[in-house]
């Protein structure tokens, strides 16, 4: 795993093709839905609802790669394919992950904003 | 004209993520393609029910319906199984993929997605839908679209079904006389014009053309679908055709030539019907000693002067509405046992 908060090779290459301005739009959307995801995941967890759990896990991991964020991509994946086991779910593990995963998308989300307005 | 052609081609983009959903639209649009988004399966297929669609790029991880209830919603729809689709997922494993396949997805990509691959796999399956539409106008012109209907319902295998039908046999009186005495080009032109007016009469009643050979012609009526009263239509299609060659003798006398008289032969039974060939070529036929009596029904119309007849069965399947002259037990060639005759009463005789 790398320590690069987001792959710029991969992010430039999206500005290449999609536009500028198109990017800095998505990636406000992005700003604006990631959010929700986490909160999707930290409820899923709190409800036992595993499929609502693996789909907020599966489409924070699907933008991620999008904009290159490999480190945030491949933890949410993590999540998506351990899935919400019951009886790890009161474990103080879940919880951690949860936060770590919170802990590096803010990271993500001020380097994506930065390198739009820089 | 591929530019044209592109810039008409309209894209369904189907994903519960906004960013997924806005990043393909914005790609498919610079790459000259219309582009509409649904959020999830259940709008996706109320759209596509609604609008037609060239192309679908599909998610398949989704709240409400996922991509592979609407793959298998839309191959159980006749309207929707030939818009080809592109499965667009992050969802990992090859079973998901071969899942995909089997339900008649076109191309799976891994999100992300490749805008040149992208590109690629859009116009290629973009072109593949316009040779298919095209091949199957083709079919349509050559096959009738019975034979088109059942093709695409069932698709393509040779071998039979034993079905229950009236095969219809006739043809043009006296007509190597009529060839030798007017030039080729006549005679192709009588030809287009006298298939016309059968066609029309045959398919009117429910009939299919199967055959044409010369100046003779094959039509079967319940296969391959299947109808109701299959003796019914083709006595009433036998006397419209018989009623439409009048009327074309009409114009033909007052062009000073020589009146055509057609002769018509219906039997009715059990026949085994289905494509017989090759995988390369293949004709839709029927077979079975219906046939045969068919055939033998219209060569005997010569000899007993009528102008059409038919056998016991398709007389068991006629309404009171139909006036027959019973002409005896026939004895054909190569039949078993003599067959009862009967002759369809012309209206104007």
């Amino acid at each position: 795993m790398t320590d690069v908060v987001i792959d710029l090779t991969v992010f430039k290459e999206l500005q290449d093709t999609a536009g500028e301005d198109f990017i800095k739009e998505l990636v406000d959307t992005f700003l604006a839905e990631a959010p929700q995801m986490l909160n999707a995941l930290r409820d899923a967890a709190a409800a036992g609802d595993a499929d609502k759990f693996r789909r907020a896990a599966h489409s924070l991991k699907s933008n991620s790669h999008t904009f290159g964020a490999m480190t945030l991509g491949a933890m949410a994946r993590e999540l998506e394919h351990e899935g919400l086991d019951p009886a790890r779910q009161a474990d103080a593990g879940a919880s951690n992950a949860l936060d770590a995963l919170t802990q590096e998308y803010s990271r993500v989300a001020a380097r994506l904003a930065g390198l739009c307005n820089g | 004209m591929a530019e044209l052609r592109a810039s008409a081609a309209r894209l369904l983009v189907v994903d519960d993520n906004k960013v997924n959903r806005l990043l393909l639209s914005r790609n498919v649009e610079l790459q000259g393609y219309h582009a509409a988004s649904a959020e999830n399966g259940r709008v996706a297929l109320e759209m596509l029910r609604r609008e037609a669609f060239d192309l679908i790029l599909l998610d398949i991880e989704m709240p409400e319906m996922d991509g592979f209830q609407v793959l298998e919603h839309m191959l159980a729809d006749r309207q929707l199984r030939d818009v080809p689709v592109i499965v667009t997922s992050s969802l990992e494993g090859l079973e998901n993929v071969v899942r995909c396949i089997e339900l008649g997805a076109e191309d799976y990509l891994s999100k992300p997605i490749n805008p040149v691959l992208l590109k690629a796999r859009i116009g290629a399956s973009i072109e593949k839908k316009r040779l298919r539409d095209q091949l199957r106008d083709m079919v349509r012109r050559f096959a009738t679209s019975e034979v088109a209907q059942d093709l695409q319902q069932s698709g393509f295998a040779l071998g039979g079904k034993r079905v229950h039908a009236s095969v219809m046999f006739s043809d043009i009186r006296g007509f190597t006389a009529l060839v030798e005495s007017q030039p080729p080009e006549e005679t192709i032109e009588l030809l287009n014009t006298y298939y016309t007016l059968m066609f029309d009469a045959i398919s009117s009643h429910g009939g299919v053309v199967n055959q044409m050979i010369g100046d003779g012609l094959m039509a079967l009526f319940g296969a391959p679908l299947s109808l109701d009263d299959c003796a019914g239509s083709a006595v009433a299609a036998a006397r419209e055709m018989i009623e439409l060659v009048e009327q074309f003798n009409l114009g033909r006398v007052a062009a000073r030539k020589a009146p055509i008289r057609i002769g018509i032969g219906i039997a009715t039974g059990d026949v085994v019907a289905g494509y017989t060939g090759t995988q390369q070529r293949a004709t839709y036929t029927c077979i079975g000693d219906t046939v045969n009596l068919a055939a033998r029904l219209e060569a005997h119309t010569k000899s007993a002067q009528r102008a059409i007849l038919i056998d016991a069965a398709t007389r068991h399947g006629l309404g009171a509405g139909v006036q027959l002259i019973a002409l005896g037990d026939v004895q054909f060639k190569g039949m078993a046992v003599a067959e009862q005759v009967y002759a369809v009463a012309q209206d104007s005789a």
